[in-house]
């Protein structure tokens, strides 16, 4: 499933050789994560066969709904917390009212997508890379091949699915609640009335920002999946690895979440 | 039948295997004994190909795996049982569940059907309580019985055990014993033990090999290992006080 024989880099007196070989060691594993990702991809008309059905359901399950509450009260908070930034600079010239269509561009075209990949990386993601990598220790990944199951459609398709379906949903969902966060702080704090809120919300709302900030969330999705199930599947040394494993999916999809945001970003609106 | 013909295997640059040949014929059972390190479980593992040799062949019933596509390899494998030293149960899934998985996943047999054969093997193993508990719920001796019982649910040809009896207490050892005893009478399949425990091997075997430094430095029925002259198998009988006379002392160890 993955060679477990990575790229090992030899002893190098010289510098730039050494940064040669961690080069190479460094692309063999984006190749493998790719790759282990791209088979799950190819795998998804199976996610509705009778053996896959129950897993799927469950991932969307774990994914979507148990991650409703910590979403709700980041997306609440981070949606007021910039309607007070934002909302006493605007205070300074009059334009209060327009605090409702700073949060809703900043949310729909970044911030949605953004914190919701960041919430669900250290949730969902760190969940995947810990499970797998027990299960990688414990020789439950080995069990599963020696009974001829692939655990590419037994295990990361499904967690590919759910990530991948659920994301853009938590997106909206966290569009949704900051800029109701925001209302509560415009028209409680700002002095702004709910309906010059409403309809500023509605002026800024663009129908690109929302597509872009969804195919985003998408995006991400398959990150972290990627990121969790390579880092899962590739997990050495029995509880030390798996705490590694974990650390890692967390900080690699933070960083690749951060540098893909930017170049989507750059290519939609640069 | 399993053939081992000159199998080496590297670990970062250190040879655990060094050229092994092994033979096991079809319906015995064999247990492969040495010290920790010798190469025991390694060998094991390249019977189904978990791991890869770094050199030789590999036959299983005339095919050498080494050169299996991916399909071809899972096609093999369903011939194999393989019950792990921590008996990997899917943690997740209840014990039923776990024994019924390979059949729900490689067959095409209906729910009713299933469960028909996961109750009856279960039966076997003294599981049947059990059946809806998962396994952080369950002793070490029943995880390794419902692993038993998740190796042989697919009828295998050949099953392979990797430490049966380590970390369980001599008694649950013996019965573990028992089963993998009673299995291969019944089933009448190919079985390779892996096992520290010389008890265990003198009881369930048909042939003992010992393992030493990556080759097999003796293969001989209990009886001829508990009289051989070879130091290793000496030194490794004498440090488990393990006599010559092993049999006429505890004649009830012959199941």
């Amino acid at each position: 499933m993955i060679n477990q024989n990575t790229y090992e880099c030899p002893e190098c007196a010289n510098f730039f050789a050494r940064w040669g070989h961690n080069g190479l060691a460094f692309c063999q594993l984006v190749g493998q994560a790719i790759i282990l990702n791209g088979r799950a991809l190819l795998m998804f008309p199976l996610m509705f066969s009778k053996r896959s059905r129950r897993e799927v359901s469950y991932q969307l399950f774990f994914t979507g709904i148990r991650s409703l509450p910590v979403i709700s009260v980041v997306a609440l908070f981070i949606g007021m917390i910039f309607a007070i930034q934002t909302g006493i600079e605007l205070q300074k010239y009059g334009q209060e009212v327009q605090v409702g269509g700073a949060v809703t561009v900043v949310m729909l075209r970044e911030m949605g997508p953004f914190m919701t990949g960041l919430i669900i990386a250290a949730s969902v993601g760190a969940s995947i890379g810990a499970q797998l990598g027990t299960m990688t220790v414990s020789e439950e990944i080995s069990a599963l091949q020696i009974m001829s199951i692939d655990p590419v459609r037994f295990l990361v398709m499904p967690r590919l699915v759910a990530l991948m379906v659920m994301m853009p949903l938590l997106s909206l969902y966290t569009n949704i609640l900051a800029i109701t966060g925001g209302a509560i702080i415009g028209v409680t704090q700002l002095g702004v009335e709910m309906q010059a809120y409403i309809d500023n919300v509605v002026l800024y709302a663009e129908n690109k920002d929302l597509y872009t900030g969804l195919l985003k969330s998408v995006v991400f999705g398959f990150i972290i999946n990627m990121v969790a199930c390579h880092q899962g599947l590739t997990t050495k040394g029995g509880a030390v690895g798996v705490g590694k494993a974990t650390r890692s999916t967390v900080v690699v999809s933070f960083l690749v979440i951060l540098v893909t945001g930017f170049i989507l970003t750059k290519v939609f609106y640069g | 039948m399993i053939e081992f013909k000159d199998v080496k295997k590297e670990f970062s640059g250190k040879l655990v295997l060094r050229g092994l040949n092994l033979c096991v014929d079809k319906g015995e059972t064999i247990s492969l004994v040495g010290t920790s390190g010798a190469g025991k479980s390694v060998t094991l593992k390249h019977m189904v190909r978990l791991l890869e040799a770094t050199s030789g062949e590999i036959f299983i019933d005339g095919t050498d795996i080494l050169t299996l596509e991916a399909d071809e390899l899972s096609k093999m494998r369903e011939k194999f049982g393989y019950l792990f030293q921590g008996s990997a149960l899917l943690q997740w899934l209840t014990v039923f569940e776990n024994v019924a998985l390979p059949l729900r996943e490689n067959t095409d047999l209906s729910d009713d059907e299933i469960e028909e054969k996961v109750y009856a093997v279960l039966e076997k193993v003294d599981l049947t309580e059990a059946a809806e508990k998962t396994p952080a719920n369950i002793s070490g001796g029943m995880q390794k019985r419902a692993g038993l019982a998740r190796a042989v649910v697919t009828e295998p040809e050949i099953l392979l055990y990797d430490e049966p009896t380590s970390g369980l207490d001599p008694v649950t050892s013996r019965t573990i014993d028992g089963l993998i005893h009673d299995l291969q009478k019944d089933l009448g399949v190919t079985s390779v033990v892996v096992t520290h425990d010389m008890i265990s091997a003198l009881t369930i075997s048909d042939r003992i090999a010992m393992l030493h430094q990556g080759t097999v430095s003796e293969v001989s029925s209990p009886k001829e290992f508990l009289h051989s002259k070879n130091e290793v198998v000496r030194n490794f009988l004498d440090s488990q006080c393990i006599s010559s006379n092993f049999f006429e002392e505890f004649p009830e160890r012959i199941l």
